[in-house]
């Protein structure tokens, strides 16, 4: 419903700018929408260890994984940026770009790591754990990529996103209003199914 | 000492324990019984705060440095020798009189010849006694104990037999074991894992 | 004060298992060399300083992780954490014990490392060394806590690259940044900045990765 309505809204003060720009409205929004998962997740990771709050090593997960298919998403949406602006594939000189790529691989990496244990407490307090520390990356790795870009493009590098007139940054509000809805719909439905499939584990458990 | 009620434990999605329950006082010897893979060790553990369990109430009010612990591997360094590894354990749980007490402990288990041996060298019997050495290092108020007796030959049964004896007076126990008849003298309840 | 005691027993049980076992520092040593050897076949006469730093802190990061895979070796093969974790003592001292081990480790390679690279690339200057240290906390911090991670699942050899090279590129930065750059404090700063961040991160969580 949300997401329908999300999508309603996007499209339509769409028409006004160039094939560029409107990437860019697809773009930064889904990469705020994977920024807010992460920190969602890390919140919800915060809680599993300190409050030990039954349900959250479940949303701690849920949101992780979304977060990644946004991350992906936003790898995918800057490289046609990229492709349209430089024309190149690929550009280590947009910051952007270059923290989603190393988040991206640090929260695969979280995946190989809850893949890699059986499901308990031990799984949870191990995914919480490195969670927290994804969070704690996130500000670290943009120091660092900025630092790095000194001494690999020791050239003036130019500023990422344009000047937004009045109905550019509407447009932008909105899409990105529309693309968190969005994330928080994926986020209730794919945790509703999963707490359906345990509810269902259980039942059986209870009947054997 | 440890109060548990409707304890349940899974490991992923197999059923461990469930709806266990017990209390052990101060002064109490529980003797825990069961055949192979009726989750006797995991209670142990979770008895020894090693594990959480998956549901249930478990109060362990005994604080780290008053329990001590035996279980299927003797937790000691293969590449240390004995003096090396009773010395770190005797370390971490601030051991007063530390060189003393272990001299102690090794002779009454018969390991005061081969304490500057390492422990990789050592055969199943003297790996026991080395790890009932180290649980006994602290004196603990609560021993937890699986089954303790495995390896050991009948010198060091018997050692085993004299220590329970000496300490059923001062401290809670809980033993798994297979094969009761030996400790039951020194039972003052039981439970039985199905 | 127990802390710190507790600390120094537990480092000291490692060094002296190293002693005894002798196979953890010379495969970093022998790996850290024979690596260096290979980048010069890599590496074109006329490449930069910036080339051949990088190539320096990628054979560093590599040799720390064969060293870190290590790390928790005999606890598991022997199930020895149990005895630890039971122990009256905070968890969190298990890790600065193996880290401080770790370190001393990652120092005594690089007092290898570093005159085979002067002697082989670049000659190395007091911004490198300082980074090299800096960095060294940091790997061992972090590495610890990962190679405890990695630990409990069943492909650990596999998951500890993966878990800390994501980690470890800030820490590359930094070095690199400090190696080859006109203004080596500006990196050597963010090299501690990452110290002391995630050195707090990995001892308040520790307890979490040792315990249910």
């Amino acid at each position: 419903m949300a997401a329908a309505i999300a999508l309603i809204f996007f499209y339509a003060p769409l028409d006004q700018d160039g094939l560029n720009q409107k990437i860019f409205y697809f773009h930064v929004p889904i990469a705020f929408t994977a920024y807010a998962c992460f920190g969602w997740g890390g919140w919800k990771a915060l809680r599993h260890l300190w409050k030990r709050d039954p349900n959250a090593d479940l949303e701690s997960y849920v949101a992780i994984h979304l977060g990644v298919i946004f991350g992906l998403l936003t790898l995918v949406t800057g490289s046609i940026w990229a492709r349209y602006r430089w024309g190149h594939w690929w550009v280590w000189s947009e910051d952007q770009l270059v923290l989603f790529l190393v988040l991206f691989l640090f929260y695969c990496a979280y995946f190989m790591l809850r893949f890699s244990l059986p499901p308990g407490p031990q799984r949870a307090n191990l995914s919480a754990v490195y969670a927290l520390f994804g969070v704690a990356l996130i500000p670290v790795s943009v120091l660092a990529i900025r630092l790095s870009q000194r001494f690999i493009h020791p050239v003036a590098f130019d500023k990422h996103g344009p000047q937004m007139a009045a109905s550019q940054f509407f447009t932008f509000c909105v899409a990105l209003v529309a693309m968190l809805a969005l994330g928080a719909t994926l986020y209730h439905l794919e945790l509703a199914g999963k707490r359906l499939d345990l509810r269902l584990r259980e039942l059986r458990e209870a009947l054997q | 000492m440890i109060h548990a009620r409707a304890l349940e434990k899974r490991y992923g999605d197999k059923p461990i324990l469930r709806g266990v329950e017990l209390d052990v006082g101060t002064h109490d010897f529980l003797l825990v019984t069961g055949p192979n893979g009726s989750g006797k060790t995991t209670l142990l553990r979770l008895c020894a705060g090693l594990a959480a369990p998956t549901r249930g109430e478990l109060e362990i009010s005994v604080e780290r440095g008053r329990l001590g612990y035996v279980g299927h591997e003797p937790l000691v360094y293969r590449e240390l020798t004995a003096l090396e590894n009773l010395e770190l354990y005797g370390r971490l749980y601030r051991v007063p009189e530390r060189r003393e007490r272990i001299g102690m402990l090794l002779e009454r288990f018969g390991l005061w010849d081969a304490r500057h041996a390492r422990a990789g060298s050592f055969s199943r019997g003297m790996l026991q006694r080395l790890a009932l050495s180290r649980a006994l290092l602290h004196e603990p108020e609560l021993l937890i104990l699986d089954e303790p007796y495995s390896g050991l030959d009948n010198e060091g049964a018997a050692l085993l037999d004299r220590e329970l004896a000496a300490r059923t007076d001062d401290a809670a126990f809980v033993v798994a074991t297979h094969d009761p008849q030996r400790i039951e003298r020194f039972a003052s309840a039981r439970l039985s894992l199905a | 004060m127990t802390y710190f005691s507790d600390v120094a027993a537990l480092a000291r049980k490692d060094l002296l298992l190293e002693l005894r076992a002798r196979d953890t520092l010379p495969a970093m040593l022998l790996f850290v060399v024979s690596t260096l050897v290979v980048f010069h076949f890599v590496l074109p006469a006329d490449s930069s300083d910036l080339a051949a730093a990088g190539l320096l802190w990628v054979a560093l990061l590599f040799t720390a992780l064969l060293g870190l895979s290590r790390s928790f070796a005999a606890e598991r093969e022997q199930g020895v954490i149990d005895g630890l974790v039971l122990a009256p003592s905070d968890r969190s001292a298990i890790w600065v014990g193996k880290a401080v081990s770790i370190l001393a480790f990652l120092v005594l390679a690089e007092v290898i490392a570093l005159p085979a690279y002067a002697l082989f690339f670049r000659p190395v200057g007091g911004a490198l060394v300082a980074g090299v240290a800096l960095a060294d906390v940091g790997i061992a911090a972090v590495g610890t806590l990962l190679a405890a991670m990695a630990t409990a699942s069943r492909a650990r050899e596999l998951l500890l690259p993966l878990l800390f090279l994501p980690l470890a590129i800030p820490i590359v930065v930094g070095g690199v940044g400090a190696s080859v750059a006109d203004d080596p404090a500006r990196y050597l700063g963010f090299l501690g900045l990452y110290d002391a961040l995630f050195a707090i991160i990995c001892w308040a969580s520790f307890e979490y990765v040792v315990t249910e």
